[in-house]
């Protein structure tokens, strides 16, 4: 039993959290293995956050379990608190302390872990270890931040929406990081909506929706439980088309007109190209704009739910 | 490092003051400005030195009579030019010898002034004509320290220093951290939950050695305002007062989530204080009626602890009914904000 807790990063079985008239989080199941970076992805508001900070022991659920490292909050708080590291959405560090006295602060909670100057090496800001916080950039916060998270040597690491509103560059530059982390062993639990994240970081995903998970598995299966390989993107001018035609044409899964353009979702880049361009040539419609990239997370959501991600 | 310097309560407090000291307003507000108000205040009501009254007479007689008294400046003028002076104030009592042989006196009978030049005046007229008083008095001057405005403003700023800065302190801080999900943050860790505020007490009375004790130094060696109490007693009533105001801080900040609203809140809670509880002038200009209320009010309590102890001597023992009420306050509000207090 206790062989099978440690092995079981985080356990959680039929959640649920509703606030007033709003159910944010609706009987959902989850089991992270150790050693594993297992992301929510979702848009805002389908209760990524409500999640996270229930498994954070911040929020108390209306009913359901939690289990994190075969511990419970009920019972063990003060044990897990020393062996979760935590970021969370938006927080403001405190603008007139310096990187350094900021993780002296928060080192000073755990009873092990590395010291600040270490933590400060980790996410590479040696450079701003006496700078206030308030003259951080947004990346740099995010980054200081983490270092908060990592301070206790946490067993168990939750990040919500780590990346949110950072620019390409400072996105990369903490995905690095985060993925040194993965390397070093760590269980991680992580939320975002930008789906080229969980890709990227994730070994698992689970995509929530209106407080569900509505599909779970690792990127490659959720990509390709779809069904399909491509999208193709393209853009015909003002002209009217008929969709069903182009709909016929074989290895064509999905078609709809979106914003001007047409997307459609194909197994077979090779042969449904050819076959397009044909097909519009028929039609007398004349192309402005063609484009095709292989099938991500955001076409699993938009097959699963009709909307995008970021759709607000 | 050694281990106290990587203890969360002494790094917790380290960051109070780290904030503290790297706002300059708030150092402004909590320490040069009730020495510069104590400053202006007391140079604008220092007490006066005897007034001399400017006055006219119309004949040299009268004039030398009059010169007799020394608080009189008397001027001779011609009946004409006399007259016009008293119409315009530059003098406020004219001397002119009447029809029948006695002496007119002319003067603004609502005009306190003028009244006291009348006095003065006919006495010196009369004691040149040869009247003798039956009883002779004698005058012994005495201007003593303690009973000049200035003695009694000190203890008033002292009282409201430690009431605002408390107030503001807790208030602002912990609204602040509040606000940008720092008190959310700061509980997702192992520390334990009580440390956040008694680093709050901490600072606070570190401060208090600053907020107490200039302002204190400043009256004693600017003003030479007394300090007739124990010492000790002064000390306890101050870190009485800082943890009462704290607790009382604490309970407004209790669940405050913006800027604008503890800053009202703080202001509701203190303006009516700093009127009726004897800041700037007694409290007991207001009606006997409401004086219980006012008694009770924390800041009261306060002030007239460190006036009785500064400026008549109290000890313990007199500060008790204050200390008293201060202790209730403490623990009402300590335990009120325990209960309605949000981390989030």
């Amino acid at each position: 039993m206790q062989e099978q807790a440690t092995k079981a990063g985080l356990r959680v079985r039929t959640l649920r959290k509703a606030y007033k008239d709003v159910v944010a989080v609706d009987g959902i199941d989850l089991e992270v293995h150790a050693g594993e970076c297992f992301g929510l992805l979702g848009p805002n508001g389908a209760g990524k956050t409500t999640t996270i900070e229930i498994c954070e022991g911040l929020t108390e659920p209306d009913s359901g379990e939690v289990e994190l490292l075969g511990l419970h909050w009920k019972t063990d708080s003060e044990a897990l608190r020393q062996r979760l590291g935590i970021q969370l959405q938006e927080t403001q560090l405190s603008e007139k302390l310096t990187v350094l006295e900021t993780l002296q602060l928060f080192r000073s909670f755990f009873r092990q872990g590395p010291g600040a100057e270490e933590a400060i090496q980790k996410v590479q800001l040696e450079e701003k270890r006496d700078a206030r916080v308030g003259s951080l950039s947004g990346g740099q916060k995010q980054r200081l931040a983490l270092a908060c998270a990592l301070v206790g040597d946490p067993d168990l690491l939750f990040l919500d929406e780590p990346t949110t509103g950072l620019d390409p560059q400072a996105r990369r530059q903490l995905w690095d990081l985060i993925e040194e982390f993965k390397l070093a062993g760590r269980t991680i639990l992580l939320t975002t909506h930008y789906m080229e994240e969980a890709e990227r970081l994730c070994d698992r995903v689970a995509i929530m929706d209106h407080g569900k998970v509505i599909s779970q598995g690792t990127p490659r299966e959720l990509i390709a439980s779809i069904g399909v390989e491509h999208v193709v993107e393209f853009s015909a001018g003002n002209t009217t088309l008929d969709l069903a035609g182009i709909g016929r044409i074989p290895g064509v899964r999905d078609v709809r007109s979106e914003n001007g353009s047409v997307l459609m979702q194909v197994t077979e880049l090779h042969q449904a190209v050819p076959a397009l361009l044909a097909e519009l040539n028929r039609q007398g419609v004349p192309l402005t704009e063609l484009r095709t990239h292989s099938a991500t997370l955001e076409d699993v959501f938009v097959h699963l739910t009709g909307r995008h991600l970021r759709d607000e | 490092m050694s281990r106290l310097s990587e203890h969360s309560l002494f790094q917790l407090t380290l960051v109070r003051m780290r904030e503290f000291i790297r706002e300059p307003e708030a150092l402004f507000w909590a320490l040069i400005f009730p020495i510069a108000l104590a400053a202006g205040l007391g140079i604008a009501f220092r007490n006066q030195p005897p007034q001399v009254l400017t006055i006219a007479a119309v004949t040299p007689r009268l004039a030398e009579a009059l010169r007799q008294e020394k608080l009189l400046n008397v001027m001779e003028l011609p009946p004409a030019l006399a007259e016009q002076s008293l119409r315009n104030g530059k003098v406020v009592f004219l001397a002119e010898p009447a029809s029948d042989g006695s002496v007119a006196y002319r003067y603004d009978d609502t005009n306190p002034e003028g009244r006291q030049a009348r006095m003065l005046a006919d006495q010196a007229i009369q004691r040149a004509s040869g009247r003798r008083d039956p009883v002779a008095g004698s005058d012994r001057i005495m201007r003593e320290p303690g009973s000049r405005y200035i003695d009694f403003l000190i203890p008033g700023l002292i009282g409201m220093g430690i009431m605002g800065n408390a107030v503001w302190g807790l208030g602002f801080s912990i609204v602040d951290a509040r606000r940008k999900k720092l008190l959310k943050r700061i509980i997702a860790t192992p520390m334990p939950k009580h440390y956040y505020l008694l680093s709050f007490l901490l600072w606070r009375l570190l401060l208090l050695v600053v907020e107490v004790g200039v302002p204190l130094a400043f009256g004693a060696l600017v003003f030479g305002v007394p300090l007739r109490g124990s010492a000790l007693a002064l000390i306890a009533i101050s870190i009485l007062g800082a943890l009462a105001f704290s607790a009382l801080g604490l309970l407004v900040a209790s669940r405050v989530r913006t800027i604008e609203a503890i800053s009202g809140l703080a202001n509701a809670t203190m303006v009516p204080m700093w009127i009726v509880s004897g800041v700037f002038f007694s409290s007991q200009r207001f009606p006997d009626l409401v004086q219980p209320l006012i008694k009770a009010l924390p800041l009261t309590a306060v002030i007239d602890a460190l006036r009785a102890n500064m400026l008549q001597g109290a000890g313990f023992a007199q500060m008790a009914p204050q200390a008293a009420v201060l202790g209730a306050w403490l623990v009402v509000c300590f335990g009120l904000a325990l209960k309605l207090f949000r981390w989030r």
